[in-house]
Protein backbone atom coordinates (compact mmCIF):
# COMPACT_ATOMS: atom_id res chain seq x y z
CA UNK A 1 0.00 0.00 0.00
CA UNK A 2 1.35 3.34 -0.94
CA UNK A 3 1.95 5.86 2.28
CA UNK A 4 0.06 8.37 3.08
CA UNK A 5 0.41 11.99 4.17
CA UNK A 6 -2.39 13.97 6.23
CA UNK A 7 -2.44 17.41 5.87
CA UNK A 8 -4.51 18.87 8.10
CA UNK A 9 -5.32 22.58 7.49
CA UNK A 10 -6.96 23.46 3.76
CA UNK A 11 -5.53 27.39 3.74
CA UNK A 12 -2.28 28.24 1.92
CA UNK A 13 -0.18 26.80 4.30
CA UNK A 14 -1.95 23.55 4.03
CA UNK A 15 -1.93 23.94 0.14
CA UNK A 16 1.41 24.94 -0.14
CA UNK A 17 2.63 21.59 1.96
CA UNK A 18 0.63 19.58 -0.68
CA UNK A 19 2.59 21.01 -3.49
CA UNK A 20 5.88 21.18 -1.80
CA UNK A 21 5.54 17.08 -1.67
CA UNK A 22 4.37 16.56 -4.60
CA UNK A 23 7.68 19.08 -5.38
CA UNK A 24 9.86 17.47 -3.87
CA UNK A 25 8.69 13.86 -5.37
CA UNK A 26 6.49 12.16 -2.92
CA UNK A 27 4.28 10.36 -4.67
CA UNK A 28 1.97 8.66 -1.92
CA UNK A 29 -1.42 9.38 -1.01
CA UNK A 30 -2.16 13.15 -0.16
CA UNK A 31 -5.29 13.62 2.14
CA UNK A 32 -6.10 17.23 2.81
CA UNK A 33 -8.46 18.01 5.80
CA UNK A 34 -10.11 21.41 5.84
CA UNK A 35 -12.51 22.67 8.64
CA UNK A 36 -14.22 25.18 5.98
CA UNK A 37 -16.55 23.86 3.26
CA UNK A 38 -14.84 26.01 0.78
CA UNK A 39 -11.54 25.48 -1.97
CA UNK A 40 -8.22 26.86 -0.69
CA UNK A 41 -9.00 30.83 -0.66
CA UNK A 42 -6.55 33.57 -0.17
CA UNK A 43 -7.35 35.05 2.95
CA UNK A 44 -5.76 39.14 2.22
CA UNK A 45 -7.92 40.45 0.03
CA UNK A 46 -11.01 39.66 2.58
CA UNK A 47 -10.49 42.97 4.32
CA UNK A 48 -9.76 44.71 1.19
CA UNK A 49 -10.79 43.97 -2.38
CA UNK A 50 -12.94 41.30 -1.22
CA UNK A 51 -14.48 43.33 1.50
CA UNK A 52 -15.10 46.30 -1.02
CA UNK A 53 -16.66 44.23 -3.56
CA UNK A 54 -14.04 44.69 -6.15
CA UNK A 55 -13.02 41.03 -5.86
CA UNK A 56 -14.91 37.96 -6.10
CA UNK A 57 -14.78 34.11 -4.36
CA UNK A 58 -13.58 33.06 -7.69
CA UNK A 59 -10.85 35.70 -7.71
CA UNK A 60 -9.25 34.36 -4.87
CA UNK A 61 -9.37 31.58 -4.85
CA UNK A 62 -5.87 29.66 -4.32
CA UNK A 63 -6.33 26.81 -6.91
CA UNK A 64 -4.48 26.43 -10.19
CA UNK A 65 -5.45 24.46 -13.07
CA UNK A 66 -2.20 22.67 -12.98
CA UNK A 67 -3.42 21.46 -8.91
CA UNK A 68 -5.13 18.78 -10.32
CA UNK A 69 -1.94 17.38 -11.46
CA UNK A 70 -1.48 16.71 -7.35
CA UNK A 71 -4.17 14.01 -6.89
CA UNK A 72 -5.01 15.52 -3.47
CA UNK A 73 -8.09 13.60 -1.97
CA UNK A 74 -9.72 16.19 -0.15
CA UNK A 75 -12.01 16.40 2.83
CA UNK A 76 -13.56 19.63 3.31
CA UNK A 77 -16.17 20.72 5.81
CA UNK A 78 -14.28 18.31 8.08
CA UNK A 79 -12.86 19.55 11.66
CA UNK A 80 -10.14 17.43 12.95
CA UNK A 81 -10.72 17.17 16.28
CA UNK A 82 -7.33 14.66 17.32
CA UNK A 83 -4.68 13.23 16.74
CA UNK A 84 -3.11 9.60 17.65
CA UNK A 85 0.62 9.77 17.67
CA UNK A 86 1.34 6.18 18.10
CA UNK A 87 -0.99 5.18 14.96
CA UNK A 88 -0.58 9.03 13.59
CA UNK A 89 -4.73 8.83 12.78
CA UNK A 90 -6.41 11.79 12.34
CA UNK A 91 -9.28 11.76 14.16
CA UNK A 92 -12.48 13.70 12.47
CA UNK A 93 -15.58 14.76 13.98
CA UNK A 94 -17.42 12.62 11.88
CA UNK A 95 -16.10 9.90 14.15
CA UNK A 96 -13.94 8.15 11.08
CA UNK A 97 -10.23 8.49 11.14
CA UNK A 98 -7.25 8.76 8.34
CA UNK A 99 -4.24 6.56 9.15
CA UNK A 100 -1.17 8.37 8.13
CA UNK A 101 2.45 7.61 7.50
CA UNK A 102 3.16 11.64 7.90
CA UNK A 103 1.55 14.53 8.93
CA UNK A 104 1.15 18.47 8.43
CA UNK A 105 -0.58 20.53 11.07
CA UNK A 106 -1.64 23.50 9.49
CA UNK A 107 -4.70 24.33 11.51
CA UNK A 108 -4.40 28.09 11.39
CA UNK A 109 -5.07 30.59 14.34
CA UNK A 110 -8.79 31.89 14.61
CA UNK A 111 -10.04 35.43 15.14
CA UNK A 112 -10.25 36.81 18.71
CA UNK A 113 -13.79 37.67 19.77
CA UNK A 114 -15.04 40.51 22.69
CA UNK A 115 -16.02 38.49 25.61
CA UNK A 116 -19.83 38.76 26.08
CA UNK A 117 -20.68 40.21 22.69
CA UNK A 118 -21.60 36.55 21.21
CA UNK A 119 -25.09 36.41 20.04
CA UNK A 120 -25.26 40.05 19.38
CA UNK A 121 -25.91 41.08 15.54
CA UNK A 122 -23.40 43.53 13.96
CA UNK A 123 -20.58 42.44 15.67
CA UNK A 124 -18.16 40.91 13.40
CA UNK A 125 -14.83 39.31 13.61
CA UNK A 126 -12.88 38.97 10.42
CA UNK A 127 -10.89 35.61 9.35
CA UNK A 128 -13.05 33.62 7.23
CA UNK A 129 -14.82 33.97 3.65
CA UNK A 130 -17.68 33.11 5.73
CA UNK A 131 -16.95 36.04 7.79
CA UNK A 132 -16.42 38.41 4.86
CA UNK A 133 -19.31 37.49 3.41
CA UNK A 134 -21.61 38.48 6.36
CA UNK A 135 -19.69 41.45 6.91
CA UNK A 136 -20.00 42.95 3.71
CA UNK A 137 -23.62 42.19 3.45
CA UNK A 138 -23.89 44.05 6.94
CA UNK A 139 -21.64 46.76 5.69
CA UNK A 140 -24.13 47.94 2.90
CA UNK A 141 -26.85 48.43 5.05
CA UNK A 142 -24.69 50.28 7.63
CA UNK A 143 -23.54 54.24 8.35
CA UNK A 144 -21.68 53.83 11.33
CA UNK A 145 -18.69 51.47 11.82
CA UNK A 146 -16.65 51.41 15.14
CA UNK A 147 -13.65 49.11 14.39
CA UNK A 148 -12.60 47.50 18.17
CA UNK A 149 -8.49 47.33 17.44
CA UNK A 150 -5.92 48.95 15.04
CA UNK A 151 -3.87 46.13 14.22
CA UNK A 152 -3.48 45.49 10.23
CA UNK A 153 -6.58 44.26 10.08
CA UNK A 154 -8.34 47.01 11.42
CA UNK A 155 -7.09 49.33 10.06
CA UNK A 156 -7.99 47.47 6.49
CA UNK A 157 -10.94 47.07 7.18
CA UNK A 158 -11.22 50.83 8.51
CA UNK A 159 -9.96 51.50 5.41
CA UNK A 160 -12.24 49.70 2.86
CA UNK A 161 -15.25 51.00 4.69
CA UNK A 162 -14.53 54.66 4.15
CA UNK A 163 -14.22 53.74 0.58
CA UNK A 164 -17.66 52.39 0.48
CA UNK A 165 -18.82 56.04 2.12
CA UNK A 166 -19.46 54.41 6.16
CA UNK A 167 -18.61 56.96 8.79
CA UNK A 168 -15.48 54.91 10.64
CA UNK A 169 -13.83 55.08 14.25
CA UNK A 170 -11.10 52.72 15.37
CA UNK A 171 -10.79 52.22 19.08
CA UNK A 172 -7.00 51.09 20.39
CA UNK A 173 -6.63 50.30 23.90
CA UNK A 174 -2.52 50.91 23.39
CA UNK A 175 -1.25 54.78 23.22
CA UNK A 176 0.08 54.50 19.69
CA UNK A 177 -1.66 51.49 17.32
CA UNK A 178 0.93 48.78 15.64
CA UNK A 179 3.94 50.07 17.93
CA UNK A 180 4.64 46.23 18.82
CA UNK A 181 5.84 45.59 15.09
CA UNK A 182 6.54 48.93 13.80
CA UNK A 183 8.04 50.87 17.08
CA UNK A 184 6.38 54.05 18.14
CA UNK A 185 7.34 56.46 15.83
CA UNK A 186 7.07 54.69 13.03
CA UNK A 187 3.60 53.00 14.42
CA UNK A 188 2.40 56.90 14.61
CA UNK A 189 3.33 57.59 11.29
CA UNK A 190 1.04 54.73 9.70
CA UNK A 191 -1.76 55.36 11.95
CA UNK A 192 -1.83 58.84 10.47
CA UNK A 193 -3.39 57.41 7.62
CA UNK A 194 -6.55 56.91 9.47
CA UNK A 195 -6.89 60.63 9.78
CA UNK A 196 -5.27 61.67 6.46
CA UNK A 197 -8.59 59.70 5.21
CA UNK A 198 -11.58 61.19 7.41
CA UNK A 199 -11.21 57.86 10.36
CA UNK A 200 -11.39 58.79 13.93
CA UNK A 201 -8.79 57.28 15.89
CA UNK A 202 -9.36 57.11 19.52
CA UNK A 203 -6.24 55.56 21.18
CA UNK A 204 -5.27 54.66 24.76
CA UNK A 205 -9.10 53.89 25.01
CA UNK A 206 -10.47 50.02 26.31
CA UNK A 207 -13.79 48.99 25.54
CA UNK A 208 -16.11 48.59 28.70
CA UNK A 209 -18.98 47.06 26.58
CA UNK A 210 -21.25 46.66 23.59
CA UNK A 211 -24.71 48.44 24.08
CA UNK A 212 -27.72 46.82 22.42
CA UNK A 213 -30.33 43.97 22.68
CA UNK A 214 -30.37 41.89 19.63
CA UNK A 215 -28.16 44.32 18.08
CA UNK A 216 -25.25 46.38 18.60
CA UNK A 217 -26.21 49.96 18.58
CA UNK A 218 -23.39 51.41 20.32
CA UNK A 219 -19.51 50.61 22.07
CA UNK A 220 -18.92 51.68 25.49
CA UNK A 221 -15.62 53.04 26.28
CA UNK A 222 -13.94 52.60 29.54
CA UNK A 223 -14.28 56.24 30.08
CA UNK A 224 -17.51 56.24 29.81
CA UNK A 225 -18.05 57.42 26.24
CA UNK A 226 -20.48 55.60 24.16
CA UNK A 227 -19.66 55.35 19.72
CA UNK A 228 -23.15 54.72 18.05
CA UNK A 229 -22.09 51.66 15.47
CA UNK A 230 -24.45 49.66 12.98
CA UNK A 231 -21.77 47.18 12.97
CA UNK A 232 -19.08 46.53 15.21
CA UNK A 233 -15.39 44.73 13.65
CA UNK A 234 -13.28 42.81 16.40
CA UNK A 235 -9.91 43.03 15.15
CA UNK A 236 -7.85 41.92 18.08
CA UNK A 237 -5.84 39.41 17.22
CA UNK A 238 -6.14 35.70 16.52
CA UNK A 239 -5.52 32.47 18.30
CA UNK A 240 -3.80 29.34 17.25
CA UNK A 241 -5.85 26.43 16.01
CA UNK A 242 -4.21 23.94 18.20
CA UNK A 243 -6.38 22.77 20.87
CA UNK A 244 -7.56 19.97 19.64
CA UNK A 245 -4.17 18.30 19.84
CA UNK A 246 -4.30 18.74 23.48
CA UNK A 247 -4.24 15.00 24.08
CA UNK A 248 -1.99 13.98 21.81
CA UNK A 249 1.73 14.00 23.24
CA UNK A 250 2.63 17.15 20.61
CA UNK A 251 4.26 19.60 22.76
CA UNK A 252 1.96 22.79 22.62
CA UNK A 253 3.02 26.56 23.76
CA UNK A 254 1.96 29.54 21.87
CA UNK A 255 1.12 27.05 19.21
CA UNK A 256 2.39 23.83 18.30
CA UNK A 257 6.31 23.58 19.13
CA UNK A 258 8.92 23.23 16.10
CA UNK A 259 12.45 22.99 15.27
CA UNK A 260 13.79 25.60 12.65
CA UNK A 261 12.86 22.38 10.02
CA UNK A 262 9.36 22.61 11.63
CA UNK A 263 9.41 19.32 13.01
CA UNK A 264 7.29 18.50 16.32
CA UNK A 265 8.83 16.75 19.13
CA UNK A 266 6.41 13.18 17.90
CA UNK A 267 8.27 11.66 14.54
CA UNK A 268 6.46 12.09 11.31
CA UNK A 269 4.76 15.22 12.37
CA UNK A 270 5.38 18.58 11.33
CA UNK A 271 3.49 21.73 11.62
CA UNK A 272 3.64 25.07 9.66
CA UNK A 273 1.75 28.16 9.14
CA UNK A 274 -0.06 30.11 11.64
CA UNK A 275 -0.71 27.46 13.97
CA UNK A 276 3.74 26.70 14.23
CA UNK A 277 5.47 28.14 16.97
CA UNK A 278 8.83 27.67 15.02
CA UNK A 279 12.26 27.53 16.71
CA UNK A 280 14.13 31.20 15.62
CA UNK A 281 17.33 30.97 15.70
CA UNK A 282 17.57 34.78 15.53
CA UNK A 283 15.56 35.15 18.48
CA UNK A 284 16.39 31.95 20.30
CA UNK A 285 12.97 31.56 21.33
CA UNK A 286 9.99 30.46 19.12
CA UNK A 287 7.94 32.26 17.32
CA UNK A 288 4.95 32.02 15.86
CA UNK A 289 4.41 34.26 12.59
CA UNK A 290 1.16 34.92 11.50
CA UNK A 291 2.45 36.31 7.90
CA UNK A 292 1.14 35.31 4.66
CA UNK A 293 4.80 34.29 3.25
CA UNK A 294 5.71 31.76 6.22
CA UNK A 295 2.89 30.16 5.09
CA UNK A 296 3.71 30.09 1.94
CA UNK A 297 7.75 29.31 2.51
CA UNK A 298 7.70 26.90 6.03
CA UNK A 299 5.66 23.80 4.01
CA UNK A 300 8.89 23.60 1.70
CA UNK A 301 10.85 22.96 4.85
CA UNK A 302 8.20 20.62 6.06
CA UNK A 303 7.97 18.92 3.89
CA UNK A 304 11.74 18.22 3.43
CA UNK A 305 12.04 16.90 6.80
CA UNK A 306 9.22 14.56 6.59
CA UNK A 307 10.28 13.29 3.63
CA UNK A 308 13.84 12.50 5.56
CA UNK A 309 15.44 14.71 2.89
CA UNK A 310 16.97 17.86 5.04
CA UNK A 311 18.25 20.14 2.97
CA UNK A 312 20.25 23.72 4.53
CA UNK A 313 18.15 25.39 7.57
CA UNK A 314 16.30 27.95 6.41
CA UNK A 315 16.87 32.09 7.29
CA UNK A 316 14.18 33.76 6.93
CA UNK A 317 13.54 37.13 6.77
CA UNK A 318 10.22 37.71 7.86
CA UNK A 319 8.13 39.81 5.76
CA UNK A 320 4.33 41.25 5.70
CA UNK A 321 2.43 43.76 4.04
CA UNK A 322 -0.73 46.08 4.59
CA UNK A 323 -2.52 47.71 1.72
CA UNK A 324 -4.47 51.23 3.17
CA UNK A 325 -5.99 54.01 2.17
CA UNK A 326 -4.25 52.97 -1.40
CA UNK A 327 -1.03 53.31 0.99
CA UNK A 328 1.18 49.88 0.72
CA UNK A 329 2.96 49.28 3.55
CA UNK A 330 5.36 46.40 3.24
CA UNK A 331 7.58 45.46 6.36
CA UNK A 332 10.61 43.09 6.33
CA UNK A 333 12.83 41.94 9.12
CA UNK A 334 13.23 41.72 13.02
CA UNK A 335 12.66 45.30 14.90
CA UNK A 336 12.88 45.33 18.43
CA UNK A 337 12.86 47.82 21.19
CA UNK A 338 15.94 50.20 21.14
CA UNK A 339 16.17 49.62 17.46
CA UNK A 340 16.76 53.10 15.65
CA UNK A 341 14.79 54.10 12.37
CA UNK A 342 16.27 56.13 10.09
CA UNK A 343 14.15 57.62 7.12
CA UNK A 344 16.75 56.73 4.42
CA UNK A 345 14.07 57.99 1.09
CA UNK A 346 11.09 60.38 0.83
CA UNK A 347 9.71 61.39 3.84
CA UNK A 348 6.80 60.48 6.71
CA UNK A 349 4.95 63.55 6.02
CA UNK A 350 4.04 62.81 2.39
CA UNK A 351 3.72 58.80 2.91
CA UNK A 352 6.11 57.74 0.46
CA UNK A 353 9.66 57.11 2.48
CA UNK A 354 11.55 53.94 3.39
CA UNK A 355 12.72 53.33 7.06
CA UNK A 356 15.89 51.09 7.88
CA UNK A 357 15.94 50.08 11.71
CA UNK A 358 19.31 49.75 12.58
CA UNK A 359 20.64 47.67 15.36
CA UNK A 360 24.29 48.97 16.30
CA UNK A 361 25.05 50.43 13.29
CA UNK A 362 23.19 47.28 11.04
CA UNK A 363 20.35 47.36 9.03
CA UNK A 364 18.05 44.74 10.99
CA UNK A 365 14.50 45.43 9.34
CA UNK A 366 13.34 47.60 6.52
CA UNK A 367 9.74 49.49 6.47
CA UNK A 368 8.57 51.37 3.07
CA UNK A 369 5.37 53.15 2.17
CA UNK A 370 4.98 53.26 -1.61
CA UNK A 371 8.24 52.64 -1.98
CA UNK A 372 8.15 48.72 -3.13
CA UNK A 373 11.28 48.66 -5.59
CA UNK A 374 13.31 50.39 -3.09
CA UNK A 375 11.73 47.98 -0.32
CA UNK A 376 12.85 45.06 -2.58
CA UNK A 377 16.13 46.09 -2.67
CA UNK A 378 16.69 46.38 1.20
CA UNK A 379 14.29 43.22 2.06
CA UNK A 380 16.98 41.71 -0.26
CA UNK A 381 19.96 42.83 1.53
CA UNK A 382 18.64 41.92 4.60
CA UNK A 383 18.36 38.47 3.68
CA UNK A 384 21.91 38.60 2.49
CA UNK A 385 23.05 39.59 6.33
CA UNK A 386 20.53 37.67 8.02
CA UNK A 387 22.89 35.32 10.42
CA UNK A 388 23.95 31.90 9.38
CA UNK A 389 23.29 29.70 11.98
CA UNK A 390 26.23 27.26 12.62
CA UNK B 1 11.22 46.17 -31.78
CA UNK B 2 11.58 48.26 -29.36
CA UNK B 3 15.47 49.50 -28.31
CA UNK B 4 15.52 49.20 -24.47
CA UNK B 5 19.00 49.89 -23.46
CA UNK B 6 22.82 49.29 -24.18
CA UNK B 7 23.43 45.90 -22.28
CA UNK B 8 25.89 47.61 -19.78
CA UNK B 9 22.78 49.80 -18.44
CA UNK B 10 21.13 46.41 -17.41
CA UNK B 11 23.65 44.23 -15.24
CA UNK B 12 23.16 40.84 -13.93
CA UNK B 13 20.33 40.91 -11.41
CA UNK B 14 18.68 43.86 -12.50
CA UNK B 15 15.64 44.85 -14.16
CA UNK B 16 13.95 47.78 -16.38
CA UNK B 17 10.42 48.86 -16.92
CA UNK B 18 9.74 49.53 -21.04
CA UNK B 19 7.25 51.67 -22.24
CA UNK B 20 4.85 49.72 -24.81
CA UNK B 21 1.41 49.07 -25.32
CA UNK B 22 1.74 46.98 -22.21
CA UNK B 23 4.62 47.86 -20.23
CA UNK B 24 7.43 45.46 -20.48
CA UNK B 25 9.89 44.52 -17.65
CA UNK B 26 13.48 43.57 -19.24
CA UNK B 27 15.49 41.07 -16.94
CA UNK B 28 19.31 39.89 -16.87
CA UNK B 29 20.24 36.75 -15.37
CA UNK B 30 23.71 36.01 -15.41
CA UNK B 31 23.91 37.46 -18.76
CA UNK B 32 20.48 36.40 -20.34
CA UNK B 33 17.89 38.42 -21.21
CA UNK B 34 14.58 37.77 -20.35
CA UNK B 35 11.66 39.89 -21.13
CA UNK B 36 7.61 39.52 -19.83
CA UNK B 37 4.66 41.79 -19.04
CA UNK B 38 5.63 44.25 -16.34
CA UNK B 39 2.14 44.31 -14.48
CA UNK B 40 1.61 41.29 -12.47
CA UNK B 41 -1.67 39.52 -13.30
CA UNK B 42 -2.86 39.74 -9.40
CA UNK B 43 -2.78 43.63 -8.62
CA UNK B 44 -1.27 46.47 -10.34
CA UNK B 45 2.27 46.03 -9.67
CA UNK B 46 5.56 46.23 -11.99
CA UNK B 47 7.76 43.71 -11.78
CA UNK B 48 10.73 45.06 -12.84
CA UNK B 49 10.48 46.52 -9.34
CA UNK B 50 10.18 42.74 -8.17
CA UNK B 51 12.75 40.33 -6.10
CA UNK B 52 14.74 38.51 -8.67
CA UNK B 53 15.79 34.92 -7.77
CA UNK B 54 17.33 32.63 -10.01
CA UNK B 55 15.08 32.78 -13.22
CA UNK B 56 11.76 33.80 -11.24
CA UNK B 57 10.84 37.30 -10.60
CA UNK B 58 8.62 37.77 -7.10
CA UNK B 59 6.30 40.58 -7.61
CA UNK B 60 7.11 43.57 -4.92
CA UNK B 61 3.63 43.65 -3.58
CA UNK B 62 1.62 40.25 -2.88
CA UNK B 63 5.15 38.06 -3.41
CA UNK B 64 3.33 35.92 -6.62
CA UNK B 65 6.08 34.33 -8.64
CA UNK B 66 6.63 34.29 -12.21
CA UNK B 67 8.77 31.99 -14.61
CA UNK B 68 10.70 34.44 -16.96
CA UNK B 69 11.56 31.53 -19.31
CA UNK B 70 8.03 30.89 -19.66
CA UNK B 71 5.53 33.51 -18.04
CA UNK B 72 4.13 30.53 -15.90
CA UNK B 73 2.86 31.36 -12.70
CA UNK B 74 5.14 29.85 -9.77
CA UNK B 75 4.06 30.59 -6.56
CA UNK B 76 0.33 32.46 -5.73
CA UNK B 77 -1.57 34.37 -5.48
CA UNK B 78 -1.86 35.13 -9.13
CA UNK B 79 -3.12 32.52 -10.98
CA UNK B 80 -2.79 33.82 -14.32
CA UNK B 81 0.38 34.02 -16.45
CA UNK B 82 2.21 36.49 -17.88
CA UNK B 83 3.36 36.56 -21.89
CA UNK B 84 7.13 36.52 -22.41
CA UNK B 85 8.44 38.72 -25.29
CA UNK B 86 11.59 38.08 -27.32
CA UNK B 87 14.51 39.56 -26.50
CA UNK B 88 17.41 40.32 -29.22
CA UNK B 89 20.93 41.58 -28.30
CA UNK B 90 22.61 42.90 -31.13
CA UNK B 91 25.82 45.29 -31.25
CA UNK B 92 25.38 46.19 -27.59
CA UNK B 93 22.05 46.42 -27.11
CA UNK B 94 19.10 44.80 -26.23
CA UNK B 95 15.66 44.91 -27.83
CA UNK B 96 12.64 43.51 -27.48
CA UNK B 97 9.91 42.35 -29.73
CA UNK B 98 6.79 42.93 -28.10
CA UNK B 99 3.57 39.90 -28.39
CA UNK B 100 6.64 37.50 -29.98
CA UNK B 101 6.98 34.91 -27.39
CA UNK B 102 10.14 34.05 -25.90
CA UNK B 103 11.83 30.82 -28.01
CA UNK B 104 11.05 27.97 -26.23
CA UNK B 105 8.10 29.47 -23.80
CA UNK B 106 4.36 27.92 -24.53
Amino acid sequence: MSPTIAVVGASLAGLSAARALRDQSYDGRIVVIGDEVHAPYDRPPLSKDFLAGRASSDDIALGAPDDEDLHLEWRLGTTAVGLDHLSRSVLLEDGSEVRADGVVLATGARARRLPGSDGLDGVHVLRSLDDAIVLREDLALAERLVVIGAGFIGAEVASTARTLGLDVTVVETQPVPLAGPLGTDMGAVCAGLHADHGTRLLVGTGVAGLVGTGRVEAVELTDGTRLPADVVVVGIGATPNVEWLAHSGVALGNGVLTDVRGATNVPGVVAVGDCAATWSVAAERHVRTEHWTSALEQPATAAATLLGTGGPVPTPVPYFWSDQYGARIQFAGSRREGDVARVVEGSCADRSFLVVYERDGHPVAVLGMDQPRLFTRWRRQLRSVVPTPS
Amino acid sequence: MILVCPTTALPPGEAIRVEADEPIAVFNVDGEFYAIDDTCTHQDASLADGWLDGCAVECPLHASCFDLRTGKVSGPPAKTPVRTHRVVVADGMVYVRPGVAAEGAA
